[in-house]
């Protein structure tokens, strides 16, 4: 099965993107497909790659980028809720005029449309939230 | 058609489980995961709107999230299966959609 | 190939305390474009987005509800509001906005697009979804 996967919340303060995760390794390893994971709301902090959690914690972001190249993952945060939020790319942040970028590894902006196409696309969407 | 619906808050923090458990089809399955376990254990306020509910849909709860939370198996209402991640997956495929009541 | 699928969006969250209700709408807009058959529940907590005469201007932030009334235009004029909830909340339908949309299939005339339903009925219209976006 393809299976589409929705993150609603940030690293940490909720557990959705932990529950994702879990899911999305579970779902791989019995053999489906993960079509697309979009990030939205407070998701899109998931792909930003200046967290430093303590090390003896689960270090969230660097999770989905090693899934991401493990298993050529699309990893999509959604570039609405990213311009909200702070979270930008290279791309990002020369359209909007900023001094940096933090987009982690594995992880692209995009917009709410590849969230439509992953639930038109794929057999199952799975939201992860609050 | 069969739907998978999951509920991550606890019943004595919002309202989900009990929206969930309205909406719910006959036949249908409730998975819960999160802060949702807690809508498993017998013997609260909230036992006896699940305990009827599963008389129409079937009840799941996500053994991880009951662990971590050191529910133990011995603690949640009859009849409720606990399931893993890899059961998890397989009620997603194994029902028509999920519903995540949030 | 047809790849119209039942497109459910559900709405349980109320306006302002939390972006939910904006940023679940931005998705119906984009989605729209896509042409799939859209359907829009709004229960508990969530009916207080469809609620009239909001007002935004002491708090300094944007006043998004008038965006509903653009759905019709969008194409998506199926949506239902919970009887169950509205009736808990003190509400009837006539504390709502007045949704329409111009029904192409019958001479544009203009219609109705909210449905206060009961939970029964409502239950019902999700079963025959096909995907439900949740917020």
């Amino acid at each position: 099965m393809k299976f589409a996967i929705q993150v609603n919340e940030g690293p940490y303060n909720h557990e959705a993107s932990v529950s994702a995760l879990n899911f999305v390794r579970a779902a791989v390893e019995a053999g489906h497909e993960i079509f697309r994971v979009f990030f939205y709301h407070d998701g899109v902090n998931n792909g930003t790659r200046y967290t430093t959690p303590p090390q003896d914690d689960i270090n969230l972001v660097n999770a989905w980028s090693e899934l991401a190249e493990k298993h050529s993952m699309d990893l999509v945060v959604c570039v609405a809720a990213a311009q909200r939020r702070g979270i930008v790319d290279e791309g990002e942040q020369e359209r909007n005029g900023k001094d940096g970028n933090n987009i982690a590894a594995g992880f692209r902006i995009s917009g709410l449309g590849q969230l439509i196409e992953a639930g038109i696309q794929s057999d199952r969407l799975v939201v992860f939230g609050d | 058609m069969s739907t998978l619906h999951t509920v991550n808050k606890s019943p004595f923090d919002r309202n989900s489980l009990e929206t969930c458990l309205r909406l719910a089809g006959k036949g249908h399955s409730v998975l819960l995961l999160e802060d949702g376990v807690y809508g498993a254990m017998k013997s609260s306020t909230a036992s006896g709107m699940v305990e009827k509910a599963m008389s129409d849909v079937t009840v799941y709860v996500l053994g991880p999230d009951m662990k971590a939370r050191g529910v133990d198996e011995s603690k949640i209402i009859d009849g409720i299966k606990v399931v893993d991640y890899k059961g998890f997956v397989d009620l997603t495929v194994n029902n028509d959609k999920v519903n995540a009541w949030l | 190939m047809s790849d119209i699928k039942k497109f459910m969006y559900v709405n349980r969250k109320p306006p302002y305390g939390t972006i939910y209700a904006w940023e679940s709408l931005e998705v119906v807009l984009i989605g729209a474009a896509f042409e799939q058959d859209v359907t829009l529940a709004f229960v508990d907590d969530g009916v207080y987005q469809l609620a009239k005469g909001q007002d935004t201007s002491e708090l300094g932030i944007k006043n998004f509800s008038p965006t509903y009334s653009a759905l019709g235009d969008y194409d998506v004029n199926k949506i239902y509001v919970e009887k169950e909830s509205l009736e808990a909340r003190g509400l009837t339908i006539d504390d709502l906005m007045d949704l329409k949309y111009e029904d192409e299939d019958d001479d544009w005339a203009e219609k109705d697009s909210i449905h206060v339903v009961p939970a029964a009925e409502l239950a019902e219209i999700l079963e025959n979804q096909d995907v439900v976006f949740s917020f």
